[in-house]
């Protein structure tokens, strides 16, 4: 354990299992509550220590190769569960609890308008649930167990989504969907997992990384990645497993697909770099092979199919979805390219994205709330009607474009970057040909929000409209500023996702 | 290859049961069917980990706790590798928990559209679209 970086000594001994045990406690409580604004009071406490834990852990872990390990229980690893934090999931866990804090506080308004009163305090227990799932996924060092926080997570997200059936009951059929594509997914995690458990006989992933290493060619170990690979491919929505994504994200209520838009699949796609970066090597052909020839061409693939499909789509939360796809596939272009600047490329636009999909579904979230408005047609004029949440979503388009001075930019500029390093100009092309898809469909919808008088009514019942409230804007003007902020200055967030990637390189197995 | 097959009896069943459910999982238009399908599915798994934990002329790994000391252990008996099974009890419970949430949402389905057949549903959902104009 090293110093402590800013909480008291004898909690940041113990901020790793705090981190996720009080969030999942809270829940219970969150559960029991009769009154949906104490409950969304306890999740907003609970959230917040699990981001003091975060930033802890964030700030033990900025040396290079710095590890902190919790052994659960006082069960020494590599027998009993671990929770090993290293410069990798120090970031994830860290963008993962402030977004989620971010989301919390957005969620006030938007769920009292979309969630009815009597479901509300169970509302924040699912959500609690989830996240304190998709941090114990971040933070674990251990494979099974982080197959039971991830269906935590998953089980918290289906409720989550299901929640929307009062606007739109398709938010039930996509909810079964995604359960049903979600639990394949973990159970291909699960046989995986399994198969490197014959092969090893561990399941902490530092000591499996070391006997895999040792092991060389072995189809058992080489299977078992194959099927890591396609179970988190599934919930990271990895491009041709990525059906689920769409409807889940469209129909769910707006801080639902907010949060899970910002950190679910971002989630999943650590586990990838922990598996393919860490606990396998890039060295071993094999992983290099599966980079090359799979990954890539699939993140290629996403990129131009996903983004020319979100073109032609009516609802505006669906059109962001699709980019969503076409974005995960940036990320996997990094990690396709398999360098240290790939990598670095891949994180960084992990944290971008979060930003900028952060920003745009809170900014459509507050149009849902005043205008009641889904459809891009409908955003007609609320530019005027709305000029700061209007703003805000045109900083997100246009970082999501990728133009300069956004976090966008940055970090197309770094995959570009990696991928001439590289020598794949083609990779190049294909990032280009993307981003010009990009202009168009984010065109579409900045058209309609400026180009256009105001909406006399909105769409809610009554036709009244409602102001914008402050919990809104706050979270939103955060996200906006942060898209800005790291568009001219990166060097924070370029050293996270450096450090990062060479944690997942360098320093996760002494080899 | 008969003889590899029978050796390897458990696998074979975990990867037939688990065919099975994938293919339960695809060909039907039921919802509940579809749920009966992926539980099969996840059954297979847990098949696959326990037949891990078999070690052939392995005794159960139970000790007397009391009788227990350093040197009454021989190092050359064999014992079954408990882990996997107890790694499954937890896969069961997640098992279950899915199939509760993935019902309820059938139950929440069959009351939001009077069906649990996916093409009727799709089909509800498409002369909706056609209704509002989207």
């Amino acid at each position: 354990m090293s110093e402590a970086f800013f909480l008291p000594a004898a909690l940041a001994a113990h901020a790793p299992v705090l981190l996720v045990a009080v969030p999942l406690t809270l829940s219970a409580v969150c559960a029991a509550l009769p009154s949906g604004r104490a409950a969304w009071l306890v999740a907003l406490f609970g959230v917040t220590v699990s981001l003091l834990c975060a930033i802890e852990l964030a700030g033990a872990t900025r040396a290079p190769m710095a590890i902190v390990s919790y052994a659960l229980g006082g069960w020494e690893p590599p027998y009993g569960i671990e929770f090993r934090i290293d410069g990798l999931n120090a970031a994830i866990a860290l963008l993962l609890a402030l977004m989620g804090f971010l989301a919390l506080i957005f969620g006030g308004p938007s769920v009292e308008d979309e969630i009815p009163k009597d479901r509300r305090s169970l509302f924040y227990a699912a959500f609690l649930i989830c996240f304190s799932g998709l941090s114990g996924v971040a933070i674990t060092g251990d494979a099974f167990n982080l197959f039971v926080f991830l269906e935590i997570s998953s089980i918290g997200t289906y409720a989550l989504v299901a929640m929307g059936h009062g606007a739109d009951r398709r938010a039930l059929t996509a909810s079964f969907n995604y359960l049903v594509m979600g639990t394949i997914g973990a159970t291909f995690f699960v046989i995986g997992v399994g198969f490197l458990y014959m092969a090893t006989g561990t399941l902490n992933m530092a000591d499996m990384a070391v006997a895999i290493s040792a092991a060389g060619e072995n189809r058992v170990i080489q299977i078992g990645f194959a099927f890591i690979l396609v179970g988190m491919g599934l919930k990271a929505a990895m491009f041709p497993l990525h059906l689920w994504l769409p409807s889940a994200y469209a129909f769910a209520p707006s801080f639902v697909t907010t949060f899970i838009a910002a950190t679910a699949t971002k989630v999943a796609f650590y586990v990838i770099i922990r598996f393919s970066y860490d606990v396998f090597s890039i060295d071993s052909g094999f992983v290099e092979n599966a980079m090359t020839y799979v990954i890539t061409p699939l993140a290629i693939g996403g990129m131009l199919i996903a983004s020319a499909q979100a073109f032609f789509q009516v609802d505006a939360r669906r059109l962001l979805a699709y980019s969503s796809v076409a974005q995960v596939g940036y990320m996997l272009l990094g990690l396709g390219i398999g360098t240290g600047a790939g990598v670095t490329a891949g994180i960084l636009h992990l944290i971008n994205h979060a930003f900028m999909k952060g920003a745009l579904f809170m900014a459509l979230g507050a149009f849902t709330i005043s205008y009641g408005v889904r459809r891009i047609d409908d955003l007609k004029g609320l530019g005027q009607a709305m000029p700061l949440t209007g703003a805000a979503f045109t900083i997100g388009a246009l970082s999501l474009i990728g133009v300069p001075f956004t976090v966008g930019f940055i970090s197309k500029f770094y995959l570009v970057q990696a991928a001439l390093d590289k020598g794949w100009w083609w990779a190049v092309a294909a990032i280009l040909a993307s981003s010009v898809i990009a202009v168009f469909y984010c065109y579409r919808m900045l058209l309609a929000l400026w180009v256009s008088p105001p909406p006399e009514a909105a769409h809610r019942p009554g036709g009244k409209v409602r102001s914008t409230p402050l919990m809104i804007l706050i979270p939103l003007w955060f996200l906006a500023i942060a898209n800005l902020w790291f568009g001219v200055d990166a060097t924070p967030i370029v050293d996270l996702a450096r450090t990062a990637a060479e944690a997942a390189i360098n320093a996760g197995v002494t080899r | 290859m008969i003889d590899m097959i029978l050796e390897r009896l458990p696998y074979v069943a975990a990867i037939v049961l688990m065919m099975v459910g994938l293919y339960a999982l695809l060909a039907t238009g039921n919802l509940v069917k579809r749920m009966v399908g992926l539980t099969l599915f996840q059954t297979s798994v847990f098949l696959l980990y326990i037949a891990i934990g078999k070690v052939f002329g392995g005794a159960p790994p139970i000790l007397d706790y009391k009788a227990l000391k350093a040197d009454t252990l021989d190092p050359a008996t064999l014992y079954s590798n408990p882990l996997p099974q107890v790694l499954i009890l937890t896969a069961i419970v997640v098992g279950v928990a899915t199939l509760a949430v993935g019902l309820a949402l059938v139950v929440r389905i069959r009351e939001a559209y009077g069906t649990i057949e996916d093409d009727e549903i799709a089909e509800a959902d498409y002369s909706l679209e056609l209704e509002k104009g989207v």
